[in-house]
């Protein structure tokens, strides 16, 4: 944890020493946000009675009944469009797309509606949405439980995205996105809901009661949009990268004995630019780290906005290790994942001279 | 709560206060289950219009439910369609393969032989005796749970094996999750898990097999809860404006994961009417009722053929078990419902219609039972000397650059090196046996 965020935390709360998991710590965050606000709502496909397949809205439907955690048809085009519709009312809708690569039917309602109102009404009518959807592979879901289309909201003028790699964060994150008065894409790496993983998917799962990010205080908290969460601190090189790679690279810096500023970039618009200029001017060198596939992704836009701002500074050019650019494959995606060895290539690469 | 605009009083006069409408399902688990608001028409009691009828004329048929299959075990009305006892075994024999398929399959995903499966269990009818009123090479663009179809269709059960295990011998190069399978030989199209995108490209199928002049006609398969997806609608606009020569089955098995058919609007009408807005011809049908439901895709195919339109059908069954491997229906559903399900066992009471017709006793059935278990099990092993899924590093590096276009741009050739060197620096020796 940061010094700001510990600096946020009553004492009292400081002293908590509950932890949960990531799907816990949203589920408390959606629980939080509804009991301080009526007009936060939640809905998407089997949210209410059953609690969501990954369970992250479990218990919500009985604590705030059924018009306020609900259920919707199969229809994700409808789900965000009524979500808008909600919020020209003045609700704080919460949908779930149950699946990350199942929010494309949503799109012109994001893309057209949701991150327009604002602009073409000025101001008159807003859309403060946030729309939950797990993303990201290493659970053997194929190509339609497993993509990580975050490029394609990031190139959208008037959306956020936030992608939280902690319980910690994902918590303090989530409440500030539902308070947020913009349209806000929340992407949840389910490969870490249970805990974090350290890229080999030969040796066993870690849960995430034995990390300290874990530690979720109860009680209303916030993690601000807008700010990357330094991971370590080193003056070798800056490693950029958010969700579940944050923890593979941590490993693979960890067991290469490489001393590394690693950035976890949390919020990937609008981006902690000062924060990236800082540390790339500090150590010469940059390496961006994401599962999604490479082209137009947004490691191009990272790497552009390093070059740009900091090319006085380097020392070895900027590197980006992604996923392919191929659909995510079911049998051979821990060959696709970029893993542990493409990403200590990747450094000795950037280290080299 | 909003404001209303500024200086605005209340213009509306509606009382009492408006309030919102959240479907609930009638059980839930642990609750006793009584079906009895289900309305069973007695087989044989649904007029059989003709098969070139205007949809206006045939209105009541998206309301009643087509049954051919009485309480007796025998056939009645104008809707048996007469098939004689060898073709009658062969679909018995076709259902009782499929559910014995699943039983293995399941196990087989439960042993960690792979990551998912999904069974058809109460729903084999559907596409065992739908497909079977088609002809083989009509297109058939389904869902996930019409294995009954590749299997009435003949497709190998170890390509299928081999596809569930992601394995060495998988057509499908192990790219796609177990159970999407694709067989352009036996004209099914490739699997989607993107719900309902299926059936608009069932249309345009069946509008390019007409703009040619063919003789093939194109069905889809679509869970009710995926006809919510606007691409179904798509579906019935396009279906109706072209007349298209194509069948949309839709396969209302009660539930959809979690969420029950009131979430696609079964508390104010049947799926079946949603046929009558469009124009196009709506049948429902009793979808455990083997007879009923060759009868009716048979309708609807001639239909088709004759150019005198498409045809929307409602099979009314139950998903027996759960959604899939990944799910727990003891968590938001009554157990009891399966037992309590007013329609039977489309298995059981084709067998039962056999037997009383006398060309069929339980001997038989115990013996292809048996038989159909014991050759599940031989494939099953056959297809694990392919291997089983373990950590899934089956297919040379270079397969999963492969057909993402047809030739290989620079950029994929540089990536698929990089994916060949990795598996070099981690597997020097080779890949290991999984
Ligand atoms: C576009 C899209 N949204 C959501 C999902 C996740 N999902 C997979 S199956 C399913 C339920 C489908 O129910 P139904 O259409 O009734 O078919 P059934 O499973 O009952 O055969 C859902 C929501 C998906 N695969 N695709
Ligand atoms: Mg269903």
């Amino acid at each position: 944890m940061s010094e700001t965020e510990t600096k946020e935390l009553p004492a009292a709360e400081q002293q908590d020493e509950r932890r949960l998991n990531m799907i816990e710590a949203i589920n408390d965050a959606l629980d939080v946000s509804m009991g301080r606000d009526d007009d936060v709502v939640v809905m998407g496909e089997d949210v209410g009675y059953f609690g969501g397949v990954f369970r992250c809205t479990a218990g919500l439907q009985e604590k705030y009944g059924k018009t306020r955690v609900f259920d919707t048809p199969i229809n994700e085009c409808g789900i965000i469009a009524v979500a808008v519709g909600m919020g020209a009312y003045g609700l704080r809708p919460v949908p779930e797309i149950q699946f990350a690569d199942y929010i494309y039917p949503g799109l012109d309602q994001l893309i057209s509606e949701a991150a327009r109102l604002r602009y073409r009404s000025a101001g008159e009518y807003i859309a403060p949405l946030t729309v939950r959807s797990p993303f990201g592979g290493g659970i053997f879901g194929g190509q339609t439980h497993s993509q990580s289309p975050e490029a394609i909201f990031t190139h959208v003028s008037g959306l956020k995205t936030v992608i939280p790699a902690t319980p910690y964060d994902a918590k303090g994150l989530l409440i500030s996105c539902i308070e947020d008065n913009d349209p806000v894409i929340f992407f949840e790496p389910k490969r870490i809901y249970n805990g974090p993983f350290s890229g080999y998917y030969d040796k066993p799962v870690q849960p995430w009661k034995k990390f300290d990010a874990s530690v979720v205080p109860e009680g209303y908290y916030k993690i601000p949009l807008g700010k990357a969460r330094q991971v370590t601190e080193g003056e070798q090189l800056t490693i950029l990268a958010y969700g579940t790679m944050v923890h593979v690279v941590e490993a693979v810096c960890r067991e290469k004995g490489v001393e590394a500023d690693i950035l976890d970039l949390r919020t990937l618009v609008p981006l902690d630019i000062e924060t990236i200029e800082a540390s790339v001017e500090r150590t010469g060198r940059c390496l961006i780290v994401h599962e999604a596939t490479r082209t137009s992704g947004f490691g191009a836009e990272l790497s552009a906005l390093v070059t740009e701002r900091c090319f006085y500074h380097l020392e070895a050019p900027v590197e980006r290790v992604t996923g392919f650019d191929t659909p995510y494959p079911h049998s051979l995606e821990w060959a696709y994942f970029p893993g542990p060895i493409r990403i200590g290539e990747a450094i000795d690469k950037i280290l080299k001279d | 709560m909003a404001d209303r605009p500024e200086g605005s009083a209340a213009q509306g006069d509606n009382r009492p206060k408006l309030s919102l409408h959240v479907p609930e399902p009638k059980f839930r688990p642990g609750d006793t289950v009584d079906f009895s608001h289900i309305d069973v028409p007695a087989a044989g009691s649904t007029p059989r219009p003709d098969e070139a009828c205007d949809p206006a004329e045939m209105r009541d048929l998206a309301f009643g439910l087509v049954r051919v299959l009485g309480d007796d075990d025998k056939a009645h009305g104008p809707w048996d369609p007469k098939l004689d006892p060898d073709t009658l075994r062969k679909m018995l024999g076709h259902m009782a393969m499929t559910r014995a398929f699943d039983e293995r399959m399941f196990r087989g995903q439960r042993q960690g032989k792979t990551s998912f499966y999904m069974k058809c269990t109460g729903e084999e009818a559907t596409s065992v005796s739908a497909s079977m009123a088609l002809a083989g090479d009509d297109m058939v663009f389904p869902s996930y749970r019409q294995q009954g179809i590749l299997i009435q269709r003949g497709y190998p059960l170890i390509e299928m094996i081999n596809q569930i295990y992601s394995n060495k011998g998988d057509k499908l190069k192990g790219r796609q999750l177990p159970i999407m399978y694709s067989s352009r030989e036996h004209s099914f199209f490739t699997i989607s898990g993107n719900l309902a995108t299926q059936t608009p490209q069932a249309v345009g199928w069946a509008m390019a097999s007409a703009m040619k002049g063919d003789s093939r006609i194109a069905a889809t398969w679509v869970g009710e809860g995926s006809t919510a997806e606007g691409d179904f609608h798509s579906a019935c606009t396009f279906a109706t404006v072209y007349n298209a020569p194509v069948i949309l089955n839709v396969i209302n098995n009660q539930w959809a994961i979690s969420s029950f058919s009131g979430f696609a609007g079964a508390e104010r009408t049947t799926f079946a009417a949603r046929a009558l807005g469009y124009g196009l011809a709506g049948l429902r049908v009793d979808g455990n009722d083997a007879l009923a439901c060759y009868a009716a895709e048979r309708w609807a195919a001639n239909r088709a053929r004759a150019n005198a339109g498409p045809t929307l059908i409602e099979f009314f069954t139950y998903r027996a078990e759960g959604h899939s491997t990944s799910d727990d229906p003891s968590g938001y559903r009554s157990a009891q419902e399966r037992s309590e399900w007013p329609l039977g066992d489309p298995v059981m009471r084709l067998k039962n219609h056999l037997i009383a017709i006398g060309e069929w006793d339980e001997e038989r059935q115990e013996k292809m039972d048996l038989e159909a278990a014991e050759h599940v099990k031989k494939v099953t092993k056959e297809a694990e000397a392919n291997g089983i899924l373990g950590h899934g590093l089956h297919h040379p590096f270079r397969t999963m650059f492969e057909d993402v276009f047809e030739e290989l741009p620079w950029h994929l050739r540089e990536q698929a090196d990089q994916a060949v060197h990795e598996r070099q620096t981690k597997f020097p020796e080779g890949l290991p046996e999984a």
